[in-house]
C-alpha cells in the first residue's frame, strides 16, 4: 500500500515535475576554478556578509520599534527630529565601510587587466548563435554549435544532463598556461562568460576586447552568451575542456592536420549527391536558425529558400548573397566564415532541397574563383 | 462625484467640471488630470503585468511550451518598455498632479493647458508602441535597453514606430517636468520658503530636473538610431566607422538618472507616511533633502557601472566604481532617517504604513544587491544574470510600485471622500508582499548559480528557483486585480473622510475637505 502511494506520488511528481530530479537548490555563487574567479568569489562573500550586519542591526532597530512602539500598546510617541551628531555618524561610517571595500575590488580589478605575458592566445567571435574560435598562431579555427537537439527544447525527447550547456567543438585550453582571449563579435553584441573562470567579456562588432584566464584543474568548463543577442540568445553556450599540456599538443597538430585536408577537399572534384550530403550538415549548423530547416524562413525578416527566386534562377546572385551577406539585414556575408567546400555544398543543397530541384551545382572551385575574381 | 457644478447665481461657468467625455479631453483641472494619468499608469501596470505572466508562464519549466524566442523577447521588451515610461513614470505624475497644489497650497497647477497635453500625448504613444505588436515582424525584441546594433541593423521594421513613442513619451514627461517645477517655483503659500517645502515637493523638484536634464538625451540617442536605420548613417555600425559602445553611453547616461526617476517621489511620499503614522515628526528633515541631491547629483557620474564588461579602460572602471560605491552613503542616511522616524513613535499599520515599512525593508535589500553590482570585479560574475533581474526588480516593484500603493492608500480619502475597505487593502498588501518576495528573492540565488537573464529557456539546474520565481510571480499579478477592486469600491462609496483621516498626517492637503474643492486653494493659505 505505501510503497504504491509512493510510486504513485513519485510518478505523479515525475510527470509534474520533470525537471525537479535534475534540479539543484544552489544559492550561492561557486567560487570556481581560477586565482580570478576564487578572488571575485572572496570579494562576494566579504560584500555579502558586510550587508547582512548592516541589514541586522537596522532591520533589528526597525523591527524592535515596531514590536515596542506601537499605539495599540498605548506607546507614546517622542518628539525628537533631529541629532547632528548621530547624523554625521552615520554619514561617516558607512563611507569608511566603503573604503575598506575599495582596496580590495581596486587590487583584484589591477589584476583582471593584466592580460601581458600570454602563453596562448586565441580570438573569441560572436556569431547569431555561435561562437568561433581562433587559435591565432596555430593558424586554425572552428565554430562551436549548441548540441542540443529541438527534439529537447520541444519537449519531445527526455532533456540531457547538460541540456542547453552542450557544444559539438568545445573550446580546448592547456592547463596551468595564461591564455589570452580576444573577444569580438561579427554582428551584433555577445558576452562571453564562464563562471568557473570568473571571466565575462562584451563580445562588440567592431572592437577586440582582452581578458585572460588561467586553470589549473583539467575539466570541462560550461557557461553561456549573457548579452541579449537575438531570438537564439538562450541557445549560444559556451564549453570549454581544459587539458593537459601533452594532450593539448597533441590536438593542436591534429586540428593543424584537419584544416590541411580541408584546404585540399577544394581541389577535389565533387558530385551533386556528395555536395548535397556536406550541404545539409553545414545548412543545419549554419542557416537553420533563421532560414529554417525546412527551407521556410519567417518572413519578413528571414525569407524563404523554397521557391525563392534567387534560390531557382540566377546562380550569380545565389553566391553574392551567400558569399557576401545583405547589408543592412541581419543576412551576414558567409565568404569569410565557411570553407569554399561548404559555401558550395550549402548553396548546391538549397537549390535542390526542400522541392526546389533545380539539378544545378556549384563546385568548390567555382566558389573559390568567384571569390577571387573580385 | 460631490465634486459637481453648484448652481449660485454668482458662480460662473468656471466652477465646476464639464459633462461628459468633453470634461477628460479638454480639462485643465489638476485633479482630473491626475486622475487620468493614474488610470492610464494602472491600465499600463495590468497591461505589463500580462506580459510578465507570460514570461513566466514560459519560464515554469525548463524547454520551450508556450511562446517562442522572437515572441520571449518581445514580452520582455514590451514589459520593460511599458512597466518603466507607461506606468511607473505617468502614475508619479499622476500623483504630482493631485498633490502638488493641494500641498503647497495653490490653486492647480501652474500651465493647465500644458498639463493637459502631456497628458493626452501619452495614450497616443502608448497606441503606437503595443501597435507594435501587431505589425509584420513583430514588436521590438532587443531589451528595453535596445543596444545597438541589436536595435538598428538587426532591428525588426516597427523599430521606427518604437522611436517615435519614445520621442512622444519625452516630449510629454519634459512637459510634465516644466509644469512641476514652475508650480513649485512660482505658486507656494506665502511663508513656505524651499526649506519648509514637503518632501514630496522637494523630491518632484529634483525629480522634474533630472527629468529635463535627461529625457532630450533619450531623444538623442533614439535619434541617432532613427539616422542608422532609415537615413543611412553609421553612428553605432562599427562598419560604417560608428560605435556600438557610444549607443551605451549614451543611453546610460539617461538610463542611470532616469532609475532616481523612478524612485526619488517614492522617498518624499514615504518620508509623509512613516511619520503619519509613527505619530512623530520626520527625523532629519535637512539631511533627507541634502541626500536626495546629492543622490541625484551622483546620478550623472555613474552610468558605465552598467558597462562594466564592455571593456573600458581600467582608470574608467575604478572611477565609476568608485562613484557608484558612494551612492550608497546618501541612500543610507535616507534608510536611517526613516528608522529613527519610527524609533520610539507611537506606530500603527494601516495599509500606507505596511507598503511603506515594506518599502523601506525591501528597498533596502535591494540596495545591498546594488552595492554588491557596484564593486566591479564581482560584477563580472553578476553582470546580465538574474541577479540583475533581482536587483532592479527589488528596488522597483516594493520600491517605486508599493510607494505608489502607499501614497494611494494614504490620499484615497482624501481624493474620494470616502475611506477605503482596510481588511481588502491589508489583504493586497500581505498578498503582494508575500509573492513579490516569492517572485523576485530565487533570481538572486539564479543569477549567483549562473542563469543568465533574457533567457526563454534554461539548464536544468536552474529548474526548481524559477518554478518557485513563477508562482510567486502569477500571485503577485493576481492580487492586483484585488487593488482594482479596492479602488472602484472606495469611489463608489463607503465610510465618509474626514478632512484629516490620518491623526498623525500634516500638511496643508489635509486643511482642506475630504473631497477638496474642484479648485484647490482659492486664496492662498498663511505658512508659519
Amino acid at each position: 500500500m505505501r510503497v504504491h502511494a509512493k510510486r504513485a506520488g513519485a510518478l505523479l511528481g515525475g510527470l509534474l515535475f520533470p525537471a525537479w530530479s535534475m534540479a539543484d537548490w544552489t544559492l550561492n555563487m561557486a567560487p570556481g576554478v581560477t586565482g580570478t574567479s576564487n578572488e571575485i568569489f572572496s570579494l562576494h562573500m566579504t560584500i555579502l556578509w558586510i550587508c547582512v550586519v548592516i541589514g541586522i542591526v537596522v532591520f533589528g532597530v526597525m523591527f524592535w520599534s515596531i514590536f515596542a512602539h506601537r499605539k495599540s500598546q498605548g506607546h507614546k510617541p517622542a518628539n525628537f527630529h533631529e541629532n547632528t551628531v548621530v547624523e554625521i555618524l552615520w554619514t561617516i561610517i558607512p563611507f569608511v565601510i566603503l573604503v575598506i571595500m575599495a582596496i580590495p575590488a581596486t587590487a583584484t580589478l589591477v589584476d583582471m587587466y593584466d592580460t601581458a605575458e600570454s602563453d596562448v592566445d586565441i580570438k573569441v567571435t560572436g556569431y547569431q548563435w555561435r561562437w568561433k574560435y581562433d587559435y591565432l598562431d596555430e593558424e586554425f579555427g572552428y565554430f562551436s554549435n549548441l548540441a542540443t537537439s529541438k527534439d529537447e527544447i520541444y519537449n519531445r525527447l527526455d532533456k540531457s544532463e547538460n541540456y542547453l550547456l552542450d557544444v559539438d567543438n568545445p573550446l580546448v585550453i592547456p592547463v596551468g598556461k595564461k591564455v589570452r582571449l580576444l573577444v569580438t563579435a561579427n554582428d551584433v553584441i555577445h558576452s562571453w562568460w564562464v563562471p568557473a573562470f570568473g571571466v565575462k567579456k562584451d563580445a562588440i562588432p567592431g572592437f577586440i576586447n582582452e581578458t585572460w584566464t588561467r586553470v589549473d584543474e583539467p575539466g570541462i568548463y560550461r557557461g553561456q552568451c549573457t548579452e541579449l543577442c537575438g531570438k537564439d540568445h538562450g541557445f549560444m553556450p559556451v564549453v570549454v575542456k581544459a587539458v593537459p599540456e601533452a594532450e593539448y599538443n597533441e590536438w593542436v597538430a591534429e586540428q593543424q592536420a584537419a584544416a590541411e585536408r580541408e584546404r585540399e577537399l577544394t581541389e577535389k572534384d565533387w558530385t551533386l549527391e556528395e555536395l548535397m550530403e556536406r550541404g545539409e550538415q553545414t545548412y543545419a549548423t549554419t542557416c537553420a536558425a533563421c532560414h529554417q530547416a525546412d527551407g521556410s524562413g519567417a518572413p519578413p525578416a528571414f525569407p524563404a529558400l523554397k521557391g525563392s527566386q534567387v534560390v531557382l534562377e540566377d546562380m550569380d546572385a545565389h553566391l553574392d548573397i551567400v558569399v557576401n551577406g545583405v547589408s543592412g539585414t541581419a543576412m551576414q556575408a558567409f565568404g569569410g566564415q565557411l570553407s569554399e567546400v561548404d559555401l558550395a555544398a550549402v548553396i548546391t543543397y538549397e537549390r535542390n532541397a526542400w522541392g526546389n530541384n533545380t539539378g544545378e551545382m556549384v563546385t568548390p572551385k567555382e566558389v573559390f574563383e568567384y571569390k577571387n575574381q573580385e | 462625484m460631490s465634486a459637481v457644478a453648484d448652481t449660485h447665481a454668482q458662480d460662473h461657468h468656471h466652477h465646476g467640471p464639464a459633462k461628459g467625455f468633453s470634461r477628460w479631453l479638454l480639462t485643465t483641472n489638476h485633479k482630473d488630470i491626475g486622475t487620468m494619468y493614474l488610470i492610464f499608469s494602472f491600465a499600463m501596470f495590468l497591461l505589463g503585468g500580462t506580459m510578465a505572466m507570460v514570461i513566466r508562464a514560459e519560464l515554469f519549466q525548463p524547454g520551450l511550451q508556450i511562446v517562442e524566442p522572437e515572441f520571449f523577447n518581445q514580452m520582455t521588451t514590451m514589459h520593460g518598455l511599458i512597466m518603466v515610461f507607461g506606468a511607473v513614470m505617468p502614475a508619479f505624475v499622476g500623483l504630482a498632479n493631485w498633490m502638488l497644489p493641494l500641498m503647497i497650497g495653490a490653486p492647480d497647477m501652474a500651465l493647465p493647458r500644458m498639463n493637459n497635453w502631456s497628458f493626452w500625448l501619452l495614450p497616443c504613444a502608448f497606441l503606437i508602441l503595443v501597435s507594435t505588436l501587431f505589425m509584420s515582424g513583430g514588436a521590438p525584441n532587443f531589451g528595453w535597453t535596445f543596444y545597438a546594433p541589436l536595435s538598428t541593423t538587426y532591428g525588426p521594421p516597427s523599430t521606427t514606430f518604437f522611436i517615435f513613442a519614445v520621442h512622444i513619451m519625452g516630449i510629454s514627461s519634459i512637459m510634465g517636468a516644466i509644469n512641476v517645477i514652475a508650480t513649485i517655483l512660482n505658486l507656494r503659500a506665502p511663508g513656505m520658503t524651499l526649506m519648509k517645502m514637503p518632501l514630496f515637493v522637494w523630491t518632484w523638484l529634483i525629480t522634474a530636473f533630472l527629468l529635463i536634464a535627461v529625457m532630450p538625451v533619450l531623444a538623442g540617442v533614439v535619434t541617432m538610431m532613427l539616422m542608422d536605420i532609415n537615413f543611412g548613417t553609421s553612428f553605432f555600425d562599427a562598419s560604417g566607422g560608428g560605435d556600438p559602445v557610444l549607443f551605451q553611453h549614451v543611453f546610460w547616461f539617461f538610463g542611470h538618472p532616469e532609475v532616481y526617476i523612478m524612485i526619488l517621489p517614492a522617498f518624499g511620499a514615504v518620508s509623509h507616511i512613516i511619520p503619519a503614522f509613527s505619530r512623530k515628526p520626520l527625523f532629519g528633515y535637512a539631511s533627507m533633502v541634502y541626500a536626495v541631491g546629492a543622490i541625484a547629483l551622483l546620478s550623472f557620474v555613474v552610468w558605465a557601472h552598467h558597462m562594466f564588461t564592455v571593456g573600458i579602460p581600467i582608470a574608467g572602471q575604478l572611477f565609476f566604481m568608485y562613484a557608484t560605491m558612494l551612492i550608497a552613503v546618501p541612500t543610507g542616511v535616507k534608510v536611517f532617517n526613516w528608522v529613527a522616524t519610527m524609533f520610539r513613535g507611537a506606530l500603527s499599520f494601516e495599509a500606507p504604513m505596511l507598503f511603506a515599512v515594506a518599502f523601506v525593508i525591501l528597498f533596502t535589500i535591494g540596495g545591498f544587491s546594488g552595492l554588491m553590482l557596484a564593486i566591479a570585479p564581482a560584477d563580472f560574475q553578476y553582470h546580465d544574470t538574474y541577479f540583475v533581474v533581482a536587483h532592479f526588480h527589488y528596488v522597483l516593484v516594493p520600491g517605486a510600485i508599493f510607494g505608489i500603493f502607499a501614497s494611494a492608500y494614504f490620499w484615497l480619502p482624501k481624493w474620494t471622500g470616502h475611506m477605503y475597505d482596510e481588511t481588502l487593502a491589508k489583504t493586497h498588501f500581505w498578498l503582494s508582499f508575500i509573492g513579490m518576495n516569492l517572485a523576485f528573492f530565487p533570481m538572486h540565488f539564479l543569477g549567483l548559480a549562473g542563469m543568465p537573464r533574457r533567457i526563454p529557456d534554461y539548464a536544468l539546474q536552474f529548474a526548481d528557483f524559477n518554478m518557485v520565481s513563477s508562482i510567486g510571480a502569477f500571485m503577485f499579478g493576481a492580487t492586483q486585480l484585488l487593488f482594482l477592486l479596492i479602488v472602484v469600491k472606495c469611489v463608489k462609496g463607503g465610510e465618509k473622510a474626514a478632512a484629516k483621516p490620518w491623526d498623525g498626517a500634516e500638511g496643508l492637503e489635509w486643511t482642506l475637505p475630504s473631497p477638496p474643492p474642484y479648485h484647490s486653494f482659492t486664496t492662498p493659505p498663511e505658512v508659519k
